[in-house]
């Protein structure tokens, strides 16, 4: 079957897409779009956490034939949304689309999202094969609350297994992210 | 309590580069890892290609009657079917011992051992044809344990054994066995005042990495193949692969691409040679990923253990002797219980002085699935038990458990029951003081009182239990716990453990740039950042590339036993050293008469893009200096040789370094639902010199919760039949974020004059003392003995 | 494999009826499970994500009515006054992003004997609104589970609604799981209260064959506080009452032993979860003087 959506900011199209595929596979496969991570395919892990219509889900357990005509993000598309949302205060939306330019993020300018910068930072990535799914769910709950409890970052990522850290940095890093993304946004409000 | 992590520090010395060692500086794949660039093995596509899947045996021990293909051949879409028939040269493969076939043959060993594989242009294409495949199997009593494994019916799993410990066993289904004998226990026993004997046990744990095992095989035009490939050894896969497939070592090139985590499970072969071998038979590039069913199938786990120690001591806690028997089950290959075995017995005793020992450790041929390396490797199954000993004999004299185990602390010059002598630092008694000195974490922390949300309120967040609202606080006890462990650095009794870095320096775009090339596998520990410090210190300069690691530079070892950045690191440092000299000889052959220190035979070095003097006097520019030159140097690094242990005494100088860490364990227990909350976890650990302080304290963290895992959830259970029960992320559990605690770390700098800049591996050690720390933690809240991990919610209620 | 895309209820009706093997998908969080590790081929998937009702709830004056595919994360948000311990029970599923997919609907079709939804709708009040095209009807919650994975659902039957009892006392749900987050239940437990009926109701999951009321636990409890005046006093619950119930709700269990836990801890664990939510829902009654209903859950911290 074909199957047919926007993916940040841009449509695609995936043809001769068998029926039992997932979102993952086809995201994986299909477009490019490695990006989310196949690491149990059973929805324990959190690995492949994209935005499906703003809610975070697990792309392993989508099947491909759903997600048509809706609206995904992955971390590949992390960046650009975050700029987006810093500047308009907004979320994605499909009508970003021409915007959207397939480099990656570095090279096209982009910054990095405070989330992903916070990762980095913090010494939150080691093998980093749970990063993108935790970037995910972490720019999700600071675009709802920027100003999280340790009690909050913990639930909110209480679905993102890391085999690697043991979760303290991923903690440190979320708070950074947050307490920037919260002194920035104050800043705004200043300015505005 | 991110405030409560100490890391050092101090800057390396003299040093005017930035981000040289000792400085946290950040991961060079950082940005591709948090953008979703980062190619790791499973993302790997290619034009043309196919996917390969494997058809496994449902049953742990049978024999194959028939192999039937032609329906699975038919399926249109399918390139290549193979079964043992097809291979096309040397049939077994093995780290050490060449025992596992390739695809079963006559003869199945284990519940997922593979029998045949296929290929085809879409993995569902290749999942029915494989289902097609005809296997007509004759099931055989299952070994399942010692009694099973060396009895007098026992089949024999492996007949005809021809490897060097044959001879040496007492039944060809042990693996391997080594005594230890010390002292004069007999003796020791009669003077002890209190003597302490138990039995343990260690269920098997899966190192559960999230990358699962994954590659591309690309055949060459050349004849020979090309794989891209998660793994923690390219050579010694390439060394197994080369003549499974009949070809030469130099036509098997092996490319890391990314490894999303490892922890041992990476060390044997998983999917190489089968993409290989697909991709050879059909001419065309095939993928393999294992889904996270397969992968429990697909790679070797931490042995299980059970476990026999007895202590005696004096009345005032002195240890007088100490006899364990540890069974190691190694499952139905070898990999590498051999070396397993050998850590287990050498380490048994635990970082305690002892005179007198009789230690038998051994690992058992079974149809349980193959086990090897695991993060702490032989010794994590001793410490549980030791330290289990050690609350058990403070209890027994009345005595504080830290305070009896600083007691027998050993420290530098000690002697261990092999007769090595402990040649550097060995600060026992200091971490466990450390661990004890830090402030307690806050009591009932799920006691807010939150005025947003009107009164007092309960967060089940910070209760046993978590979410599932199991407890208000009805039943939950704290209690505290210490454990402390010993772990080997690096490759032990004798075998030549080397590795291989090449360096370049040259000038590009105006400036002095290095690069550094190994084949060392990056799995996350952050070793490519710790390369790139090595340089920076070592040649003065900023930019450097780290080379995509590849079997087209000299071995680096194995990504395991802590052993990197002494080892690969030592490396890198040799090879920089190497290319440092030969500038510093091109500044004295061509500027001699620019200045007077190029001849006056002082130090010399290399900082900030500067040729300078030992005194900070800038001699010339490094760009300078080299001009159109490149300086080249690839080198070979190896630590102090060891040797092997003796096969009735133990006795030999077998390891080249130990690590010391210590825990203490703070954690909250719902009494009636034997729920567990750990509180915190907090660690202090000896690292000789932490080159990257953030990447150290991550290791620590991160050894660590794998230990409170082992300790409270993570178990392959398999049934007596040898069938696994629980191969998913659903049944399987590893530590949430909800589970694991605040971990504060106390780094330790002693170094160690024998290694590089001084530095202790760091890897494993957390992961030793954080288990038995947690469950001295959970007999302190409970008053009960526990003595098997994981320690699940019937131990702790009598509902076994 | 066919992939079915109705746009409306009645295609999707057609559809069942058409291909009754075919296999519902709405959140995915089971189906999607089985056919990646390749435990289930259906001829058909039937795509529910596109009717939009089954995405929509109202509240009556007796009852909310729950479509089938509302994802826990509304609920939590949104239905916590109402419905109580349904709320409590989908906060303790999965992970969050399980939560914003998963749904009541899909818990019923999966009749899992684990699944989190039960109890709390067993304790709730609850009838399951199923339709083919031969027409709709209403199945009260307790006679939908007729085996392990098995339900009362006609071949050609969709589960359109739920329609569950709105709250008239407090509701309680507690689950042991072996992790602190994202676990199935070795077992769970509900309780609610119905003070306008004087009536006390107790659900366990995942200790027999199927989700179950612990009927003999419930009409003591009821006849005990009744004897005692209780719900009129506002008095503490006995110890030994609290004891009896809980013994009760442990004998009513029929589990096995699996590799999530042993049978003897199931029994265990169900009478301390019992004691326990008891507790919390009796205090909840207390604190409220009596008057029913109000939003609480035990003082414990959710959504």
């Amino acid at each position: 079957m074909r199957v047919t959506f926007t993916v940040n900011g841009r449509r695609h199209e995936a043809d001769d897409v068998w029926e039992g595929e997932s979102l993952l596979y086809v995201l994986r496969e299909r477009m490019g779009l490695p990006g989310s991570k196949n690491a149990c395919e059973q929805g324990e892990c959190g690995s492949c956490t994209v935005r499906l219509d703003g809610e975070s889900v697990c792309a392993c357990l989508v099947a491909a034939g759903q997600v048509e005509g809706r609206d995904v993000v992955t971390v590949e598309g992390l960046a650009d949304q975050a700029s987006r949302r810093a500047t308009d205060g907004r979320g994605t939306t499909a009508a970003d689309e021409q915007r959207w330019a397939p480099q990656p993020a570095a090279d096209a300018g982009v910054p990095l999202s405070p989330v992903q910068q916070a990762f980095i930072d913090a010494g939150a990535v080691q093998c980093g094969f749970c990063t993108p799914g935790l970037l995910v769910a972490a720019d999700e709950l600071i675009e709802h609350n920027s100003r999280p409890s340790d009690g909050d970052i913990r639930e909110a990522l209480s679905g993102n297994l890391c085999r690697c850290t043991g979760y303290e940095k991923i903690l440190d890093a979320v708070r950074l992210a947050a307490a920037r993304t919260d002194q920035s946004e104050a800043q705004q409000g200043e300015a505005v | 309590m991110a405030g409560a992590t100490r890391v050092p520090t101090t800057i390396t010395q003299g040093t005017t580069t930035k981000g040289g060692i000792g400085e946290s500086t950040l991961r060079p794949d950082g940005t591709l890892k948090v953008t979703g660039e980062f190619a790791y093995s499973s993302d790997l596509w290619h034009e043309d290609m196919l996917w390969g899947c494997t058809l496994r045996s449902p049953y742990s021990h049978a024999e194959i009657r028939s192999v039937d293909v032609s329906e699975a051949l038919k399926t249109p879409g399918v390139y290549s079917v193979m079964t043992h028939d097809d291979l096309p040269a040397e049939t077994n493969f093995g780290l050490e011992i060449h025992d596992q076939p390739v695809l079963a043959k006559d003869r199945v060993r284990y519940h997922g051992e593979a029998v045949a594989i296929v290929a085809a242009d879409h993995p569902e294409t290749a999942r029915r044809a494989a289902a097609k495949i005809r296997v007509e199997y004759a099931e055989l009593p299952p070994v399942h344990d010692e009694m099973s494994a060396t009895g007098p019916d026992a089949p024999v799993l492996h007949p005809g054994r021809d490897d060097h410990h044959a001879p040496h066993v007492a039944h060809p289904n042990i693996v391997h066995r080594q005594p230890i004998v010390r002292g004069d226990v007999a003796a020791a026993r009669e003077r002890a005042d209190v003597v302490v004997r138990h039995d343990y046990e260690v269920g098997m744990q899966d190192q559960a990495f999230l990358g699962p095992e994954s590659g591309l095989a690309v055949p060459a035009e050349d004849g020979g193949i090309d794989l891209y490939i998660a793994t923690q050894w390219l050579h010694v896969d390439r060394d197994q692969l080369a003549p499974v497939l009949g070809l030469p070592a130099d036509k098997v090139r092996l490319t890391l691409s990314g490894v999303g985590g490892a922890f041992g499970a990476r060390e044997d072969m998983s999917m190489q040679a089968h993409a290989c071998l697909l991709a050879m038979a059909t001419g065309k590039p095939v993928k393999i990923v294992y889904n996270r069913y397969e992968s429990f199938f697909g790679h070797v786990h931490r042995h299980p253990a059970k476990l026999t120690y007895e202590h005696g001591a004096t009345r005032d806690g002195k240890l007088l002797y100490m006899t364990c028997r540890i069974v190691l089950d190694g499952g139905a290959y070898a990999s590498s219980s051999p070396a397993v075995v050998g850590n287990a017995a050498s380490l048994s005793v635990g970082p305690y002085v002892v005179d007198n020992v009789d230690i038998e450790a051994l690992a058992l041929y079974t149809n349980n699935p193959p086990c090897g390396a695991m993060r702490g490797f032989g010794a994590v199954q001793a410490c549980f038990a030791y330290e289990a000993q050690m609350d058990r004999l403070a209890e027994e004299l009345g005595m504080d458990p830290v305070e009896l185990r600083q007691k027998n602390a050993m420290s530098q010059g000690a002697l261990l029951p092999t007769g090595q002598q402990v040649d550097s630092p060995a600060p026992v008694s200091e971490i466990l003081r450390r661990v004890k000195a830090m402030p307690m974490p806050p009591e009932k922390q799920w006691q807010s009182s939150d005025a947003t949300r009107g009164g007092t309120d309960v967060d089940v967040r910070a209760l046993p239990g978590g979410l599932s609202n199991t407890t208000h606080g009805e039943g939950v006890v704290r209690g505290v716990g210490y454990a402390v462990g010993i772990k080997n650095v690096g490759f032990s009794e004798g075998f030549d453990d080397y590795s291989t870095a090449r360096v370049r320096l040259e000038v590009a775009g105006g400036e002095a740039v290095a690069m550094v090339h190994t084949a060392m596998a990056e799995v996350g520990q952050g070793g490519v950042t710790v390369h790139a410090q090595i340089a920076r210190t070592e040649l003065g300069v900023s930019g450097v590339t780290i080379h995509p690691a590849d079997t087209q530079v000299g071995s680096a070892g194995s990504t395991s036993a802590s052993r990197q950045t002494y080892m690969t690191g030592g490396a890198v440092k040799k090879s920089c050293e190497a290319v440092r000299e030969r500038v510093l000889q091109l500044g004295r052959e061509r500027f001699a008469s620019h200045h007077p220190a190029w001849t006056g035979g002082g130090e010399l070095l290399l900082e900030g893009g500067k040729v300078v003097t030992g005194s900070g006097e800038v001699v010339a520019a490094l760009v300078d200096v080299l001009g159109d030159e490149v300086v080249e140097e690839e080198l070979e690094f190896r630590h102090r040789p060891t040797e092997a242990f003796d096969l009735k005494t133990g006795q030999g100088f077998g390891h080249v370094q130990y690590s010391f860490a210590a825990h203490r364990a703070v954690v909250e227990v719902d009494t009636e639902l034997g729920l567990v909350k750990v509180v915190e976890l907090a660690c202090a650990q000896d690292v000789g010199k932490a080159l990257n302080p953030l990447s150290t304290v991550g290791q620590i963290q991160g050894g660590t919760t794998q230990g409170l895992g082992l300790a409270v959830m993570e178990e392959i259970l398999v049934d007596p039949d040898g069938k696994v029960r629980n191969p998913s992320f659903t049944d399987y559990l590893i530590p949430t974020i909800l589970d694991t605690p605040t971990i504060p770390v106390d780094v330790l700098e002693l170094a160690d004059e024998h290694a590089p800049y001084g530095l202790r591996g760091v890897g494993e050690a957390p992961t030793l003392s954080s288990t038995p720390a947690v469950v001295a933690a959970i007999r302190n809240a409970t008053g009960l003995a526990l003595k098997r991990v994981p320690v699940r919610p019937e131990h702790l209620t009598g509902t076994s | 494999m066919e992939f079915l895309r109705p746009a409306s209820w009645e295609e999707a009706l057609a559809a069942k009826a058409e291909h009754p093997t075919a296999v519902p998908i709405a959140g995915g969080t089971d189906v999607m499970v089985e056919i990646n590790f390749d435990q289930r081929r259906p001829e058909q998937l039937l795509d529910l994500n596109r009717i939009t009702e089954l995405h929509e709830w109202e509240v009556g004056e007796e009852q909310v009515m729950l479509g089938a595919s509302v994802p826990y994360t509304r609920i939590i948000e949104n239905l916590r006054t109402e419905l109580p311990g349904l709320a409590l029970a989908g906060h303790t599923v999965g992970s969050p992003q399980i939560r914003n997919r998963g749904s009541v609907g899909g818990n019923l079709g999966a009749a899992s004997p684990a699944g989190d939804s039960h109890p709390p709708l067993l304790t709730a009040g609850a009838e399951v609104e199923a339709e083919s095209v031969r027409g709709s009807r209403r199945i009260p919650v307790e006679d939908f589970f007729t085996g392990v994975k098995r339900n009362a659902l006609a071949e050609d039957e969709l589960i359109k609604r739920i329609h569950i009892d709105k709250a008239s006392g407090p509701q309680q749900f507690s689950k042991v799981g072996t992790r602190n987050a994202m676990v199935i239940a070795v077992c769970g437990f509900s309780v609610a209260l119905h003070p306008e009926r004087r009536i006390v109701k107790a659900a366990v999951g995942s200790a027999a064959p199927t989700p179950f009321r612990a009927t003999a636990a419930e009409d003591f409890l009821t006849a005990a506080l009744d004897e005692a005046g209780l719900w009129e006093s506002g008095g503490a619950i006995p110890l030994s009452v609290a004891r009896q119930f809980a013994e009760l709700c442990s004998a009513s269990c029929n589990p096995i032993d699996d590799v999530r836990g042993s049978a003897a801890y199931r029994r265990h664990a169900v009478g301390v979860m019992a004691r326990r939510t008891l507790s919390w829902v009796w205090d909840g009654y207390r604190s409220t003087g009596g008057n029913g209903a109000r939003n609480d859950e035990g003082g414990s911290r959710c959504a």
